[in-house]
């Protein structure tokens, strides 16, 4: 058995067995803007098991950071309300007091972003940042907090963390950066580790350093990851769960073997078959037509109804995210009579192509 | 196609020299080499991709492509001929010919201007024709990138990202361009509409001849659009040849790492088992490492790559690279 279908049945097991770290029941953002309140997400369900590597996917504007927030209830200014339940080790975050979400925060659960520089303070050294985190959360002296943050910066990956501790964040690379945030992070030992899009901003060869960095400590730490990304590949390699959102919503919930061979939903099928492929073939690359709705605009009934192919009689309904078995879910009333083609659809003969190109 | 187009097709419309490039950083303390020693040609009618990661002199080669910085040594031929030695007034139409995109379109237009307006001012800055021989080209231009006719009468914020693409795109065809350099074009898109971008340069270089050099950091996006493909590494090229040759059969050990850091969004089964993960980041351009420059983050190197420079070889036909151990077979994984 490979190494991902190993994870992959670890991960079922997970899901199956113990209680979920995190359970997300039809949690929904609303916000205020100058042409009144709009609902940015809704009905969001998902769970997450302990150690879990978690995919969450969509192209952007789809409503994926602000789930990633609202677990920390980290939410911007305009923020008018939020629907559903939170539940975090069995505790509802939703309705936890300020005080509760600043014990959680950075100590339970840690979050990091695309562009680290927005999470560090350019006046401190990275040293000081890192230790003022563990320091907040936990009663240890100054000694201890230092000898515990080189070893975090070792552990990332730093080479020679005495010279860096002292650092300030602007004498680092970005991928440096990336790996100081990811220490201050984890200096906690926290439980969930989100992940905004980490490697978005990074070069190819660095971006491999970091998931594998990630993965590594998930696996080691058992700690859960839940990775926002728009890059399909970045999930194939680190999560063993693909969640797709669309438009606010999660559209559908797989293992990331499964979504990627067979999705379900229309709007995953597309992703996938968007996707130039490494082999050159020069065909024409299928589009999914139209854009992702604003949160002014949305649709009733499918919200991905005016960019599907397979839009029918019965599509103007409501969708649910329904159950399809072996624990997938999917928000489609159509799947279970549509073969959608995955990652793998046989390319266009790549000589015919050519000749039509001349 | 006609005969004659046809004996043209694959004669280089561009041929580049021993290009250098060097920048004083700000505090005019040091030299940065940004391209440093570069041979190639484009040939008429293809899309040359050129790939490497950040800082590795991409950009600074397509400006320089279309002269929009000189170089510091070396030489851009464009049709055999020197821009350079051209009088003042024979470079400013001889450059029309030779157009760039960049990533991001809200750079690129005024968002004061209608998408008329913008699409109309390459045109109106050459005065080519009457107003109205103007305008209507502007509008074939609109149509041709795919977009509707009341597009024209809108502002740069009521159009998509995609939408705003195009309407760049359609900004350089006014000119009729025989060659577009195209740097992370489709970076800033999102996923479900690269394809339709990517599909309108094919169909762009089908219908009008166009020679692209297609600039990129995305593996996938170079593979599916280019015919041949360079990789660079800190101001050099390490590798070039035909797409299929380096995509499938590296030479370069760079090449072989960066193939195997690209992720793929393929099931486990499929996956690689290992992948080589390189150390470290690239060194700094201002001081390159002596030899190869690539020894720093090199499984392979070995004591003769600090030393001697690699020669740039055609160690198959037309798969070029500069690597002292290419020729030994256990570079790939595989
Ligand atoms: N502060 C805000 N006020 C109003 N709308 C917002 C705000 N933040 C995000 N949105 C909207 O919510 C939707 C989801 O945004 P986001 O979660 O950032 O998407 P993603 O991370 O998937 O790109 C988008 O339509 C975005 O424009
Ligand atoms: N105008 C400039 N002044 C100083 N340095 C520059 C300038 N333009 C580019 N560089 C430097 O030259 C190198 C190559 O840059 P660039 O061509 O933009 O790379 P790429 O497009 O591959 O990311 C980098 O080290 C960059 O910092
Ligand atoms: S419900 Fe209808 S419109 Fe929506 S994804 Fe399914 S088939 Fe397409
Ligand atoms: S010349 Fe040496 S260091 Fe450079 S790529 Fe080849 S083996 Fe590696
Ligand atoms: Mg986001
Ligand atoms: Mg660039």
């Amino acid at each position: 058995m490979g190494e991902g279908q190993l994870a992959q049945r670890k991960s079922e097991v997970a899901r199956e067995g113990a209680r979920p770290l995190l359970s997300v029941r039809g949690l929904g953002i609303r916000f205020k803007t100058t042409q009144g309140i709009w609902q940015a997400t809704r009905r969001i369900d998902f769970d997450i098991a302990p150690g879990e590597r978690v995919g969450i996917v969509g192209e952007s504007g789809c409503g994926k950071t602000i789930t990633g927030l609202s677990i920390l209830r980290l939410l911007p200014g305009n923020f008018a309300g939020l629907d559903g339940k939170i539940l975090f080790d069995g505790v509802d975050l939703a309705s936890c007091s300020a005080r509760q979400m600043r014990a959680i925060r950075g100590k339970r659960i840690a979050m990091i972003f695309q562009e680290p520089m927005s999470a560090l303070d350019p006046v401190f050294t990275v040293g000081h940042q890192i230790a003022e985190t563990l320091r907040v959360h936990s009663n240890v002296g100054e000694e201890e907090a230092r000898a515990r943050t080189l070893e975090m910066l070792r552990r990332v990956g730093i080479a020679s963390p005495e010279r860096r501790i002292d650092d300030y964040p602007h004498q680092l690379s970005g991928g440096m950066r990336q790996r100081v945030m990811i220490a201050a992070s984890l200096i906690c030992g926290p439980q969930l580790l989100i992940a905004d899009e980490p490697t978005t901003a990074l070069d190819v060869t660095v971006q491999a350093q970091i998931l594998e960095l990630l993965r590594d400590i998930s696996e080691t730490s058992k700690t859960a990851l839940m990775l926002i990304t728009h890059d399909l590949g970045v999930v194939a390699e680190t999560c063993t769960r693909m969640i797709t959102m669309y438009a606010g919503e999660v559209i559908e919930d797989a293992t990331v073997d499964e979504a990627l061979v067979r999705p379900l939903h229309p709007y995953t099928s597309g992703l996938l078959r968007s996707l130039p492929h490494l082999s050159p073939r020069h065909g024409r690359l299928p589009s999914i037509p139209g854009r992702v709705p604003s949160i002014t605009e949305m649709p009733a009934g499918c919200r991905f109804r005016a960019r599907c192919a397979h839009a029918a009689k019965g599509c103007e309904a409501e969708q649910k995210l329904q159950d399809a078995g072996g624990g997938r879910k999917v928000r489609c009333w159509r799947f279970a009579e549509l073969n959608l083609p995955g990652a793998l659809h046989p390319p266009d003969t790549s000589a015919s192509a050519r000749v039509a190109r001349q | 196609m006609t005969a004659a187009s046809a004996e043209q097709r694959g004669e280089p419309i561009v041929s580049v020299r021993d290009l250098q490039v060097r920048f004083q950083t700000s505090d005019r303390r040091a030299t940065v080499k940004a391209v440093d020693g570069v041979n190639f040609d484009v040939r008429r009618g293809e899309t040359f991709g050129i790939i490497g990661e950040s800082g590795s002199g991409k950009t600074t080669i397509g400006r320089a492509l279309v002269f929009l910085l000189n170089p510091s040594a070396g030489a851009i031929l464009h049709d055999g001929i020197d821009p350079l030695a051209l009088s003042r007034r024979e470079f400013q139409s001889h450059r029309r010919d030779y157009q760039i995109i960049f990533q991001d379109p809200n750079a690129a237009l005024n968002p004061r201007m209608t998408i008329l307006a913008s699409v109309l001012e390459p045109l109106e800055l050459a005065r080519v024709g009457s107003r109205t021989e103007r305008e209507r080209q502007a509008r074939e231009a609109l149509e041709r990138v795919g977009l509707p006719q009341e597009f024209g009468e809108r502002y740069p914020h009521q159009l998509s990202g995609g939408q705003k693409q195009r309407v760049v795109i359609a900004r350089a065809l006014t000119l009729k361009p025989k060659l577009i350099v195209c740097d992370e074009v489709v970076a800033a898109l999102d996923m479900s509409i690269r394809g339709d971008v990517l599909n309108l340069f094919a169909d762009l270089q089908r219908d009008l001849g166009l020679t692209y050099v297609f600039i990129t950091h995305d593996l996938a996006v170079v593979s599916h659009i280019s015919e041949r493909v360079a990789v660079m590494y800190l101001g050099q090229f390490v590798e070039l040849g035909p797409t299929e040759e380096v995509a499938e059969r590296p030479l370069h050990p760079y090449t072989i790492a960066l193939l195997s850091a690209e992720p793929r969004p393929l099931p486990s089964s499929m996956r690689q088992e290992s992948r080589i993960v390189l150390q470290g980041e690239v060194p700094s351009p201002i001081d390159p490492p002596s030899g190869c420059r690539f020894r720093t983050r090199c499984p392979h190197a070995q004591p003769l790559c600090t030393e001697r420079v690699p020669e740039w070889r055609e160690l198959k036909p037309d798969h070029w690279v500069a690597c002292h151990f290419a020729d030994r077979p256990n570079f790939s994984p595989n």
